[in-house]
């Protein structure tokens, strides 16, 4: 076993921590009241590559698709500087761009992959539906076959960059009965008649990032757009949301991280009965269980990442992090809050965004209450 | 064209800590970085080399670690890097630096094609000893002219023309033919970062040339601590005095806390 991260995970964690300190950081608060992503920041973040991260360089990607802890430590930094970008980020690689690459046949990269990598186009993953939220396989939008064609009806929601997104991964109900047999994923350019964009939520968190309703009305889809195969699509989505989990989880340790280390400062210069706080106990525990819950929530990700990367079961393992990260996150930005009394409810202060952000964490892409069911369900089905 | 680019590791922090015992700089804990005015050396050189074409060849004397800035130099878009390490190189001033780096440029030169025209490059000081000497010393080892603290450049064909800074206030503009050696200050660019391609191709597909004393046939009196003429009789760090307040927020949060804190110290 191995614990130091190699040089070249070093370097994309010191250069991407400088990155965002110099260009996210500064415009995080704007973005969050703009609820916008800055499009300076997007210019940037797109020759840097963060938008190929985990994509093959042939692709038009920076390559890090056979390591994902690299992959983790860039998002981490990322949401660190801000978790709204982390998230878009996270997002766009991990959930739309990365299945696209490991399930897509050569010409749907070629008409995809390629501009997701580049960031010429934002890619989304619509699943969610305002009837089929934990319980996925309730999915109603449906598509129907009609020649070489499908014809997609129906309405997705809560859909992270929807948008602003240029191409879309749908999960369609493809067959009338209700069950997890029947669902295909698509592969949706935006531009395609009949496809609109709903409303964009107004959040608690992740403000900047966009979330959106999108609505499809005889949206005709070529066959060959399809990913992974017809009838396949519920098990695509699980295999896709795996992956995802690993994103979402380096998030929330970045998220986390901030807030930590906000604690620590604000600790050591908030000045009360003639003493720095983080003299008192109450203060120093609390930043000690802090450090604990994101270092635990971290070696999870790297877990679940080196074990995606060994071509092993990763599936309980992404759930088991997302979930420790995400509730780390919170309790981190919760305690941050703390720390700064008064000041942390203060827009003024990033832990009172920090505290916002968090939250999100533990609702998507998986709740914290199907997460502990999905390794429940792992843990049982094999028996002690 | 070949442009060689100096470059030094140094600690990056604005506050560093010295080890009363040893005169020397305290290192653990301590994240290394590129030397700032050298990042911008490389910059040049970058956009020299997308102009022009050219041969980008970052150069660095220091321990092993200093591995890690010829990399990032590669991230950032330099060709190839160079790493001067020997026991021998320890304790250099900057007249044993100059004549080590002078001994790598000219090997480098003779071992491809010696009549190719080149540039040197470096940053016009370091921020840990602060000397910028290094840079003229070297032109005087190399045998070739040399411009110092350059605030723009431009070249043509094997004539440079640079903008330097003279005396605070003035700028004074030079001619020069190449092969050439200049000195840069941070006002000349702004550095880019390396995009993350260029950091898994510096680490996946790039090889360091390492150089140790017998590689360069140096002269081991004109080398590290033998060959150095000055000598370090003692070091410390300012001390800080006072405590500093950093006061966070949008520009009229800021003035009005700015406003309290000077009435809660009974100042306004
Ligand atoms: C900011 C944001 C971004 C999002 N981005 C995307 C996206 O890009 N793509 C996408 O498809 N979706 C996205 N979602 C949707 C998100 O994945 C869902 O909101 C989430 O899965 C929960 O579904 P729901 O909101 O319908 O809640 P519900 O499923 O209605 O859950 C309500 C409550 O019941 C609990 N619950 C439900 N079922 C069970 C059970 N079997 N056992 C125990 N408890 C249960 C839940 O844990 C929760 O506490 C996003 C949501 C948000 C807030």
């Amino acid at each position: 076993m191995e614990f130091t991260l190699t040089e070249k995970q070093k370097m994309l964690k010191k250069i991407t921590r400088q990155f965002a300190e110099e260009f996210i950081v500064p415009v995080a608060r704007e973005s969050d009241e703009k609820q916008e992503l800055d499009d300076t920041v997007y210019q940037k973040m797109k020759e840097m590559n963060y938008f190929g991260a985990c994509i093959p360089e042939e692709y038009g990607g920076a390559g890090l698709h056979n390591d994902t802890i690299g992959f983790g430590i860039v998002i981490e930094e990322i949401s660190r500087a801000d978790a709204a970008w982390g998230i878009t980020i996270a997002v766009h690689n991990g959930v739309a761009a990365y299945p696209i690459y490991k399930y897509g046949t050569e010409d749907q990269k070629q008409e995809f992959l390629i501009d997701l990598a580049k960031g010429n186009k934002v890619g989304a993953f619509c699943l969610t539906e305002p009837n089929a939220g934990s319980d996925a396989a309730g999915v109603r939008l449906t598509a129907v076959k009609d020649g070489d064609e499908y014809v997609l009806n129906g309405t997705k929601i809560f859909a992270t960059s929807g948008g602003i997104a240029g191409t879309l991964l749908v999960v369609a109900k493809t067959g009338e009965k209700d069950s997890r047999k029947q669902m295909t994923v698509f592969l949706v350019d935006s531009k395609t008649p009949g496809y609109s964009v709903g409303v964009k939520e107004d959040k608690m968190g992740v403000r900047a990032s966009n979330t959106s309703e999108l609505v499809f009305q005889d949206v005709r889809v070529p066959e060959e757009n399809i990913l992974g195969g017809a009838g396949e699509g519920f098990k695509m989505a699980m295999k896709i949301l795996d992956f995802g989990r690993i994103g979402i989880a380096a998030q929330c340790v970045g998220l986390g991280q901030a807030a930590l280390e906000a604690s620590i400062k604000y600790a050591n210069e908030r000045v009360q009965f003639n003493q720095p706080i983080g003299r008192f106990q109450a203060i120093q525990w609390k930043i000690a269980d802090m450090a604990i819950a994101i270092e635990s929530a971290r070696l999870f990700t790297y877990k679940a990442a080196y074990l995606h990367d060994k071509g092993e079961q990763f599936g309980m393992a992404s759930s088991m992090a997302k979930l420790t990260a995400s509730e780390a996150a919170m309790q981190a930005a919760h305690g941050a809050v703390q720390i700064h009394g008064g000041y942390g409810l203060m827009k003024a202060y990033p832990v009172e965004r920090y505290f916002r952000d968090a939250k999100m964490g533990e609702i998507y892409e998986g709740t914290s209450e199907i997460q502990r069911l999905v390794i429940a369900n792992n843990l049982l089905r094999k028996g002690a | 064209m070949k442009i060689f680019v100096c470059v030094k590791q140094v600690p990056g922090v604005s506050e560093i800590k010295i080890d009363p015992k040893t005169n020397t700089l305290v290192r653990e804990g301590v994240e290394s970085v590129i030397n700032p005015n050298d990042r911008n050396a490389i910059e040049l050189a970058l956009t020299l080399k997308e102009k022009h074409g050219a041969e980008v060849l970052v150069l660095s004397m220091g321990p092993p670690q200093a591995e890690e800035i010829l990399r990032e130099s590669i991230a950032m878009g330099a060709d190839k890097g160079f790493l001067l390490t020997d026991r021998a190189f320890a304790g250099a001033d900057t007249l044993a630096t100059s004549y080590t780096l002078s001994l790598a440029i000219k090997k480098i030169l003779k071992e491809s094609d010696p009549e190719e025209k080149y540039l040197v490059i470096c940053g016009a000081q370091a921020i840990d000893g602060d000397t910028g000497q290094v840079p003229p010393e070297l032109a005087e080892e190399l045998g070739i002219p040399q411009i110092a603290y350059v605030l723009s450049i431009e070249l043509n064909e094997d004539k440079i023309v640079a903008e330097r800074k003279f005396r605070a206030v003035e700028i004074v503009v030079i001619e020069t033919k190449l092969p050439a050696l200049i000195s840069v200050l941070n006002d000349i660019n702004k550095p880019r970062y390396p995009s993350m391609a260029g950091i898994l191709k510096a680490h996946d597909n790039s090889k360091i040339t390492y150089y140790n004393a017998q590689d360069l046939n140096a002269d081991e009196a004109k080398i590290g601590l033998n060959g150095s003429s000055t000598e370090v009789w003692k070091i410390f760090a300012p001390e800080r005095k006072g405590n500093r307040v950093i006061l966070r927020g949008t520009l009229e949060e800021i003035v009005q806390q700015l406003c309290q804190n000077l009435k809660d110290d009974k100042i306004l």
